[in-house]
């Protein structure tokens, strides 16, 4: 008698034809799950860690003094009159979130591999929660700079307002990255290799270690295609007043990372269907 | 005037297997092979696969359950129970057909997959719980009713990587049993776990298609499957081959098809070796030699072989096993080793006390020379069927095994 006064949902089980659909209302449904996998993914990094939550700002200092030993006291790059140490820690703070988690997320299917071939859930959410971890070890690393530049006497203004847009523009350009990556990563384990050296080169594609003023003017219409450019310089605006500061210009590479997005999940949702067939 | 909560049509599942290659014999062609081999997958997307390479896992299956049924499945290793139970719970898309579920399915399959060894019981709890499909609130609502079903709940606050493995599957089960779908599938999960628990298990399930809801339920063992479920599915080869009531399912998975007889007449063996001795008969009996269809538990039976040998054979051996479907082998026996001339033979094998569980066995037979070379082996040759205890319904019902044997007992008041 319940099940007639109640409108149960049907479920359809069939070979999807043609693309599919992004799926975004299901993993609304599974919200939840997106908040507990990430408190794992989260929890299960560092608990068994006797430094712990050390290592999160460890990572970014250890380039930093190698940055700033190498090219701040080697190669005496310029860092526009800041102390070589805070302006390349700017732009690290940012490249480590979206290094790590495009490294992470490319490679988080086939580490869930166990849990996907079990159980039905979206798929989504281990990319998506394998990114999120990440910004808590953002959170940590950026107390430290907050410390950094005290002690270097830098106050930051009104500008750091504009921080959660630009880490919101990490995220989505990373998830990008590695919705399109974890599909094929599970099928051509090639794909992880392809990742760990591109981010390599790709980091000097970024003005990371060097300041964006460098570059010669005939190449700056496509270096400035490349999102990571705007949201490294947007921490350099915002921190210590260095960078450009937003412009139209960004309208692009904006664009460019939401088709990358959306393009991302269509392939993702490609692979996921029959992901586990491949093992 | 209710649609089935499982409407299966068709439904297909295509694998394509890996080429078998050959290694290459000298270094210019290994080499070619392994910078070949990195392309190959450039190829493979757009060449469709040999016929040989295909392998349907499932095909055209198609079946309803209504509400409240707990549906068995049953069938061989590699026959497509498990391909079946992951199409319908979404962890793999089928290939052909489509399959409609009425409300939310959960799936029991390997309980505490996905459980984290360095969170505790109560963070693998929301985690696990969410992953099977719940909300937080529900899983709020629900915490103490499974923590005290899992019997953790001392250990609830210590990471699970300090849990027996029996408590992992408890506290496991725990949580995929309260999370009351419409549509629960269950997967040899009570292959685990200390005989309280299973029953705890088997009393859920039970209790879970009293409510109105479905189970699937997949498992080898013979004897839950006939406790819980309402019809059964055999599955061979990918295929429906029976639907209908358990026990006629489980009879015709037993025996494969095969009818009781008493008599089951014997082809020689194939190939072209020449023919040394062959049985063409096999028969079971009482000890009189009279044909018996099933042998009550604790009574006398014996199992004639009627052989020809062709050629003087030296140190001629018989020998007999039985086997159960859901056990496997459960014993062997031989004859001792004789020189036989040419001609007819029977060689009998009889017992004064089946010691076998209720249920039915397939007989295997086999005959060779003292140094093991096989003359004629043949599997499943013919099925011996076992009855029940005489002593009583009650006691009968509760003998499970393979192995039953009425020891001595007395009860004796010592204080």
């Amino acid at each position: 008698m319940h099940s007639s006064a109640k409108s149960t949902r049907i479920v359809r089980i069939e070979p999807t034809q043609g693309w599919g659909h992004l799926g975004l209302g299901e993993l609304w449904e599974y919200k939840d799950l997106l908040w507990f996998h990430t408190l794992k993914e989260i929890t299960s990094k560092y608990r068994q860690m006797a430094l712990g939550p050390l290592w999160i700002v460890l990572q970014p200092i250890i380039n930093m003094i190698l940055f700033s030993f190498v090219f701040g006291t080697i190669a005496k790059l310029p860092s526009e009159g800041v102390p070589y140490p805070i302006f390349v820690y700017t732009a690290l703070l940012p490249w480590t979130l979206f290094q790590n988690a495009c490294t992470f997320s490319s490679n988080s299917l086939v580490q869930q591999m166990p849990v996907i071939s079990k159980v039905y859930f979206p798929r989504l959410i281990v990319p998506i929660a394998s990114t999120l971890s990440w910004i808590v070890d953002f959170m940590i690393s950026f107390g430290f700079l907050l410390l950094l530049m005290l002690f270097y006497g830098f106050v930051p203004g009104w500008k750091v307002l504009f921080l959660p847009l630009y880490l919101m523009w990490t995220v989505a350009f990373a998830l990008a990255i590695g919705f399109c990556s974890a599909g094929l990563a599970v099928k051509y384990r090639d794909v992880n290799f392809v990742i760990t050296y591109g981010l390599r080169s790709f980091m000097y594609l970024t003005p990371v270690a060097y300041s964006a003023s460098l570059v010669p003017d005939q190449w700056l219409w496509a270096y400035k295609l490349n999102p990571l450019y705007w949201v490294i310089e947007g921490f350099r605006w915002a921190l210590i007043d260095t960078a450009a500061a937003p412009s139209w210009e960004m309208a692009l590479p904006v664009a460019l990372t939401a088709g990358m997005l959306v393009l991302g999940i269509y392939l993702f949702r490609r692979n996921e269907r029959t992901v586990v067939d491949l093992l | 005037m209710s649609s089935p909560v499982i409407r299966v049509e068709n439904l297909g599942k295509r694998y394509i297997l890996g080429k078998p290659r050959k290694p290459a014999k000298d270094l210019v062609g290994r080499a070619r092979q392994s910078i070949g081999g990195s392309f190959e997958w450039l190829t493979r997307q757009f060449k469709e696969p040999a016929p040989e390479q295909i392998l349907w896992a499932l095909k055209d299956v198609s079946f309803q359950v209504d509400e409240g049924e707990v549906l068995g499945i049953i069938g061989r290793n590699g026959a497509g129970k498990s391909t079946l139970l992951k199409l319908l719970s979404r962890i793999t898309e089928p290939t052909a057909g489509f399959a409609e579920i009425r409300g939310k399915i959960g799936a029991l399959i390997e309980v505490g997959t996905g459980m984290h060894p360095e969170l505790t019981g109560r963070e693998n709890t929301y985690l696990n719980a969410t992953l099977l499909g719940m909300k937080k609130h529900e899983v709020d609502a629900r915490f103490d009713d499974i923590v005290e079903f899992s019997g953790v709940s001392k250990f609830i606050d210590t990471p699970v990587k300090r849990y027996s493995s029996g408590m992992r599957v408890r506290l496991g089960f725990a949580i995929a049993a309260h999370l009351e779908p419409e549509v629960l599938v269950i997967d040899e999960v009570l292959a685990v776990g200390d005989v309280e628990f299973q029953r705890k298990c088997l009393g859920k399930i039970k209790g879970v298609a009293k409510h109105g809801r479905t189970v699937l339920f997949v498992s080898h063992s013979m004897d839950a499957i006939r406790r819980l479920c309402t019809r059964t599915i055999v599955l061979e080869g990918g295929m429906v081959a029976f639907d209908g009531d358990t026990k006629a399912a489980i009879s015709h998975y037993l025996g494969s098809g095969q009818e009781v007889r008493t008599e089951y007449a014997i082809t020689p063996p194939e190939g072209s070796d020449e023919l040394l001795a062959n049985v063409y008969r096999l028969c079971i009996e009482d000890l009189d030699g009279n044909p018996a269809e099933e042998i009550p538990v604790g009574k006398p039976w014996q199992v004639r072989l009627l052989f020809e040998v062709h050629q003087p054979i030296r140190s001629f051996v018989a020998a007999l096993a039985l086997r159960s479907e859901a056990y496997g082998t459960v014993g062997t026996t031989w004859s001792s080793p004789e020189d036989l001339s040419p001609g007819r033979y029977s060689v009998v094998f009889k017992e004064e006390t089946i010691h076998l569980a209720p249920g039915r066995y397939s007989l295997i037979f086999g005959l060779s020379l003292g140094d093991l070379r096989s003359l004629h082996y043949v599997e499943d040759a013919g099925i011996l069927e076992v009855q029940n205890y005489s002593i009583g319904e009650s006691v009968a019902k509760r003998l499970s095994g393979v192995y039953t044997n009425q020891m001595d007992n007395k009860i004796t008041k010592i204080s």
